[in-house]
């Protein structure tokens, strides 16, 4: 239990996936100018992150891993150069089940959401927990905390960008640096605060 | 095949005019993480540029016969192949770097430049032309995540391409090295600063302010 605790917790604080990784940026800096959106956003990237994690975790384990088809009566097959065409599959495929499902049972969630869920096909944080998964070698128990933690990770990230840009948008800023150029600065300076937590060991 | 000047606009106007990542902040994700040394840009760059060329070229040999509702699927599948034919190069040829790397060539995948110019650029375009166009965002690209990781060795280890270039203090040297550089908030730093150097040089790309400061209301109110 303390194991995952832990595991939680340097995903969302040590190894944010915005804040230490860049990962996701371009959805990050495009959709951060309001915190409603961000929320809308953070939560989408949650349940995509915590669905699409485990699952590729399963299927690397039991299809593409080498010896994985022994259960299949094939022992010496390794696809695990198939793995990044399975996973964008996947997250592809998830996310579209999960839209119909919203559209389907949870009308008043799908309008708050549904707009967010196309763009998270692409967004790279998502492909990127599941690569950092099988980097890292994580069993299931673990992949299923590290999705969540990523994602809340990211979520925290970009509501408290959203929050930082909707007072940003009242001051004075040069020229060339408006919009864009203040907005890597900022995430620069939280970047820099999210190092703070570097130092803790679990 | 287009004229030459068309060719030209599609190689070069990428890199400055309508930088990808300057202008349309596209594709920024990589462009932070592997910056710390200019041979791991390097690798990352000619990684993306191939896989933007041959992608835009795949695209827009078979832009007639894709069924639009499932375009970005067949989008999706194109580049993620191509991405792995790069990933299983770069283990063969260059292993140290691609461990490097680590998972930045698989979010090629995800890379919205790639995405992007298959989208608005190749599925209207002949093949030839959209693999010009290919090749002039992955410079764009390039340009960016180059002077990003110049500024991050040069100044962060006083090395270039890995070769000693400032004499570090540590080994008897003058130069003390910016460790900050190193880490990643410093990569956020440049960009920020890169892109308002380039837009005082370019004034047409400034934004206009979300919001415009009243003057002094003890000026305009009467008293």
């Amino acid at each position: 239990m303390e194991q995952y605790l832990a595991l939680f917790i340097r995903a969302v604080f040590i190894e944010n996936m915005a804040l230490a990784f860049f990962l996701g940026m371009c959805t990050f800096i495009a959709i951060s100018k309001k915190i409603e959106t961000a929320i809308g956003l953070g939560i989408a990237v949650i349940v995509v992150l915590a669905i699409t994690v485990p699952v590729n975790n399963l299927i690397f384990a039991y299809l593409l891993k080498d010896g994985a088809l022994a259960w299949a009566g094939l022992p010496n097959v390794d696809l695990s150069f198939l793995g990044y065409l399975s996973y964008i599959g996947v997250i592809a495929a998830m996310v579209q089940i999960l839209e119909m499902f919203l559209d389907k049972f949870v009308p008043a969630l799908y309008n708050a959401l549904g707009v967010f869920l196309p763009l998270i096909t692409v967004n790279c944080a998502i492909l990127g927990a599941s690569l950092f998964m099988v980097n890292r070698d994580y069993a299931f128990g673990e992949s299923v905390v590290y999705g969540l933690g990523a994602g809340v990770g990211w979520a925290l990230a970009i509501v408290m960008l959203a929050g930082i840009r909707e007072k940003l948008k009242y001051s004075d800023i040069p020229e060339g640096l408006r919009g864009l150029g203040i907005t890597f600065m900022t995430v620069g300076l939280m970047s820099l605060g999210f190092m703070s937590f570097g130092g803790i060991s679990l | 095949m287009a004229s030459a000047a068309e060719t030209k606009e599609a190689l070069f106007g990428p890199v400055f005019n309508n930088n990808p990542i300057g202008l349309q902040i596209l594709g920024i994700c990589s462009a932070l993480a592997v910056t710390t040394q200019m041979s791991v840009a390097l690798v990352m760059c000619i990684a993306l540029t191939s896989v933007t060329a041959f992608s835009n070229l795949f695209i827009s040999m078979i832009r007639n016969v894709i069924p639009s509702s499932i375009r970005i699927i067949v989008q999706m599948t194109i580049i993620a192949s191509l991405v792995i034919i790069v990933d299983q190069i770069l283990g063969a040829v260059a292993y140290e770097i691609s461990k490097q790397l680590t998972v930045f060539v698989g979010l090629i995948i995800t890379n919205c430049i790639v995405m992007g110019r298959a989208e608005a650029f190749a599925m209207q375009n002949p093949p030839g032309i959209s693999f010009i166009d290919g090749v002039g965002n992955g410079l764009g690209y390039s340009a960016v995540l180059m002077a990003v990781a110049f500024i991050r060795e040069l100044f962060g280890s006083g090395s270039l391409f890995g070769y000693q270039v400032l004499a570090l203090a540590n080994d008897g040297g003058w130069y003390h090295p910016v460790g900050m550089l190193l880490l990643p908030p410093s990569a956020f730093f440049i960009i920020g600063l890169l892109i308002w150097a380039l837009r005082v040089w370019k004034t047409e790309q400034v934004e206009e302010p979300d919001y415009e400061i009243g003057g002094h209301t003890a000026l305009t109110k009467p008293a």
